[in-house]
């Protein structure tokens, strides 16, 4: 019971401080801190006494410092530099479903550019009755639409396909962000220039020098691809195609083109480096896959992982994760603590929305004992999560990319938790 | 779309008053509403109403563009720009490149990353080589041994490359560079073989039939659309692989959990180490007073030579040498990094960097130094030059 209260009525930060020395030792050290009533509470603090930062001190906030370590992280060792490279969302340390533009994992394939409105340009042109071109401020003019769409990487959890690898769900699961973009639908300005009856692609690419150009059916981008210049109510960050980039819904990031600059209607695919020699899976047999655009249905537990272990004694606990599909809205996810012999299905925050987060929460009671947690989504297509070794006998061990496999973590009794796989 | 047209070609006119009822009483700073409003269907769809409103303010236009916006993109423009080269060779501009050239440019321009041979340098693409791996256990994917398309390479290198210049070679250049590639993959056998436009497309690429279209919806989403176990799905749970073993996971001063042994470290002693951290770098070199603000400057210069050199707490040799206490060093004479001949011969007439040979060198890298590998091609702004030489010097002590 005393530990219950310790829980709720201590800040974080004081409970850190309170129990620095093992985490054994997490009882005692908040008991004896009640013994003589808690001085957070029995004594007169600073901030009850003084004044904090006036209206003028931050213009433009950055969250408080006691949360310097939720930022993203790269693994250096993946890539031959960090201009052509990924960083990791800190998704094990996030709540909620909306990515902070902020620590939202980047991609750059020849770094984050810096394009003023004033400079920036789209052109469409192609298999167009009137090819174009549009300023900043003619696309401010275009209806808007609001939409909160998921952009994963295709290559996410791409390094656990040999085996349990990275030890966090940022890095095994941190290429991915959530966010609720404004912006025109591509369809708005396509019907602008005109497509001609033979248009049955459309090539995309941004202003950056690695153009990053991609290959899109007509299907799709007169569906429910945006041009997007806002996300989570300002404009886009820099390292997010700062003016305007490609929203591709449920699809691979790769085609989320930053700093979109041209779309040239086609009669066919370009075939170009990011559709050809990447962003393609590779089977047993070495034949690959191409266009496998749609990121399947996917999740993963969020915490308690690696870096957000148990940091309490047996009692409640809230094993919290996010699901999504590129098929659809989530409908359900299963949670098991047990490896996989039961499972549970956790409530919803909200009901699953179209190719967006959802967040899922597990309450339970927990025995202080080791634990095998996994999620598995459902998807309204009929979908169910698979695990890796369903995705192993289709695919073999290269495919690299579009790994959506069940994640295991073990919890072990002292609330700590490893990236392992499981029989 | 049609429900648009059919606003803009209308002829109803009552909402025309509702609308300008509307913009009267709304506490808005707009001008006066135009005697020639268009008049518009009733339509419950309020954003487009106004919109047809409001376009109906803007000059005459071509009324097949719904909304008016933008302009005919020119020619000239359409030309800068639409460089794609397709497989069936649409878009590719004519011109030709010799293997025996195509080395000379290759090793020059793309060697520090891809290897003189094409053979990838560090963690660089390899470009040449792994014909018939595919299906082992280590695939080795280069342009000969998985790029389907020839266009894909001629496309990618004459729009992004070389890494940090993009957009700077001829497309002959283009052309030489890839007979320089086909060659290293043994696709061309004969050295004196010249790529043109005209024999483009007469070249197979081994792993042309090596695709097939995604197929997920035949062969996984009817075995992963089954109705799940949910209770007393299997007997045992073994760990058979652990992270932890592997141990590739980053180091993070400021991750307080990933060192799970830790747990409730104190949020105070991170802090500490984030402060430490960041206070480093950039102290006067001896004597010298900087002048902050062109350092400031520079640093914004010095984005372009980012992608190959490296400067500051930890820097090492990259693609270029790093370039910590650069001022007094001799040219070509950092440890551990393979200069050009060309650069080490500099060196051997004992010139060292300093202001005067990093101007002239930063403006015009390939005419000061002749055969030098750095491929940046130089600052267009003396400014520039300026202020970057200020930046380097706040990193030497």
């Amino acid at each position: 019971m005393v530990k219950k209260i310790s829980n709720k009525k201590t800040t974080r930060r004081a409970f850190l401080k309170g129990t620095a020395a093992a985490s054994g030792a997490i009882l005692g050290a908040s008991t004896s801190a009640h013994a003589a009533g808690d001085p957070l509470i029995t004594e007169v603090q600073d901030w009850a006494q003084s004044t904090g930062d006036g209206v003028d001190a931050t213009p433009y906030g950055l969250p408080i410092e006691f949360e310097s370590d939720v930022v993203r992280r790269n693994v250096e060792w993946l890539t031959a530099d960090t201009i052509s490279s990924i960083n990791f969302t800190p998704i094990h340390a996030l709540d909620g479903t909306i990515t902070p533009q902020g620590c939202a994992f980047e991609r750059h394939h020849s770094g984050a550019i810096e394009l003023r409105k004033q400079d920036y340009r789209l052109m469409i042109n192609g298999l167009v009755d009137k090819p174009l071109v549009f300023t900043y401020e003619d696309l401010e003019r275009f209806p808007r639409e609001n939409h909160v769409y998921f952009c994963e990487c295709a290559a996410n959890t791409g390094m656990e396909w040999a085996g349990a690898q990275l030890n966090g769900a940022q890095f095994t699961h941190g290429m991915i962000h959530n966010m609720e973009y404004t912006g025109i639908p591509l369809r708005t300005l396509l019907n602008e220039a005109g497509v001609k009856p033979s248009g049955s692609w459309v090539f995309v690419e941004g202003a950056d020098a690695s153009s990053n150009g991609r290959s899109i059916p007509i299907e799709k981008a007169l569906d429910d691809v945006l041009v997007a210049f806002y996300a989570n109510g300002e404009a886009l960050r820099k390292e997010h195609g700062y003016p305007v980039r490609l929203v591709v819904p449920g699809w691979e990031g790769n085609m989320w083109v930053k700093w979109l600059r041209r779309v040239e209607v086609m009669d066919k695919a370009v075939e170009s480096r990011e559709e050809t020699s990447k962003y393609t899976d590779t089977l047993a047999d070495g034949t690959s896959r191409k266009w496998t655009w749609v990121m399947d249905a996917k999740s993963v537990i969020t915490s308690p992982s690696p870096q957000s272990p148990i940091k309490h004694s047996k009692g409640p606990l809230v094993v919290s994760g996010l699901a999504w599909s590129g098929n659809g809205a989530i409908t359900r996810v299963d949670v098991t603590l047990d490896g996989g012999k039961n499972w549970f299905q956790a409530r919803l925050a909200k009901p699953g929305e179209s190719k967006a987060l959802t967040r899922f929460y597990l309450d339970i009671e927990w025995a202080g004992k080791e634990m095998f947690i996994q999620s598995r989504a459902h998807d309204e297509t009929g979908y169910v999560q698979p695990t890796k070794e369903q995705l192993r006998e289709v695919r073999g061990l290269n495919s690299i990319y579009h790994n959506n496999c069940i994640q295991t973590w073990w919890v072990k009794e002292t609330g700590e938790v490893e990236n392992v796989e499981i029989s | 779309m049609s429900k648009f047209r059919n606003l803009i070609a209308g002829s109803s006119v009552s909402l025309v008053f509702v609308f300008a009822l509307a913009y009267n009483f709304a506490d808005r700073n707009i001008a006066t509403i135009p005697s020639n409003l268009r008049s518009v269907i009733a339509d419950n769809d309020f954003d487009l109403q106004l919109i047809a409103l409001a376009n109906a303010t803007s000059a005459p236009r071509d009324t097949s563009s719904p909304f008016g916006l933008g302009r005919q993109a020119l020619p000239e423009e359409i030309a800068a720009w639409d460089l794609e080269v397709s497989p069936d060779g649409t878009g590719l501009p004519v011109g030709s490149g010799s293997v025996l050239y195509g080395e000379e440019i290759f090793s020059e321009q793309c060697g520090t990353c891809h290897g003189d041979f094409a053979e990838g340098v560090d963690n660089w693409p390899e470009l040449a080589g792994g014909q018939d791996t595919l299906a082992d256990e280590d695939p080795v994917k280069t342009v000969g041994s998985y790029w389907p398309y020839l266009s894909t390479a001629w496309d990618y290198i004459h729009r992004s490359m070389p890494f940090g210049n993009a957009q700077s070679l001829s497309d002959d250049d283009v052309y030489a560079m890839l007979a320089y590639i086909l060659y290293s993959n043994d696709i061309i056998d004969d050295e004196e073989f010249v790529l043109s436009n005209e024999n483009f497309l007469d070249i197979k690429m081994p792993n042309a039939e090596g695709f097939i279209i995604d197929d997920r919806p035949q062969t996984e989403y009817p075995s992963f659309s089954a109705v799940p176990c949910m209770e007393n799905c299997k007997q045992a749970v073994e760990i058979t692989m652990r992270a932890a073993v592997l141990d590739v996971t980053p180091e993070d001063a400021d991750q307080p959990a990933s060192s799970t042994n830790n747990i409730g470290s104190s949020l105070e002693s991170e802090q500490v180490a984030t402060v430490s951290g960041s206070d480093s770098d950039v102290s006067p070199s001896g004597g010298d007073i900087l002048n902050l603000e062109l350092v400031a400057a520079g640093e914004k210069a010095f984005k372009k030579c980012k992608s190959c050199h490296q400067i500051g707490d930890g820097a090492k040799n990259k693609t270029g040498p790093h370039l910590n206490n650069l001022f007094g060093r001799v040219i070509g004479s950092e440890e551990g990094y393979k200069y050009s001949k060309a650069m080490l011969s500099f060196g051997a007439d004992g010139l060292v960097w300093n202001n005067e040979t990093l101007s002239e060198f930063l403006g015009k890298p390939k005419d000061y130094i002749k055969g030098t590998k750095m491929s940046f091609s130089g600052f267009k702004k003396e400014s520039d030059i300026e202020a970057t030489i200020e930046y380097l010097k706040s990193f030497t002590k």
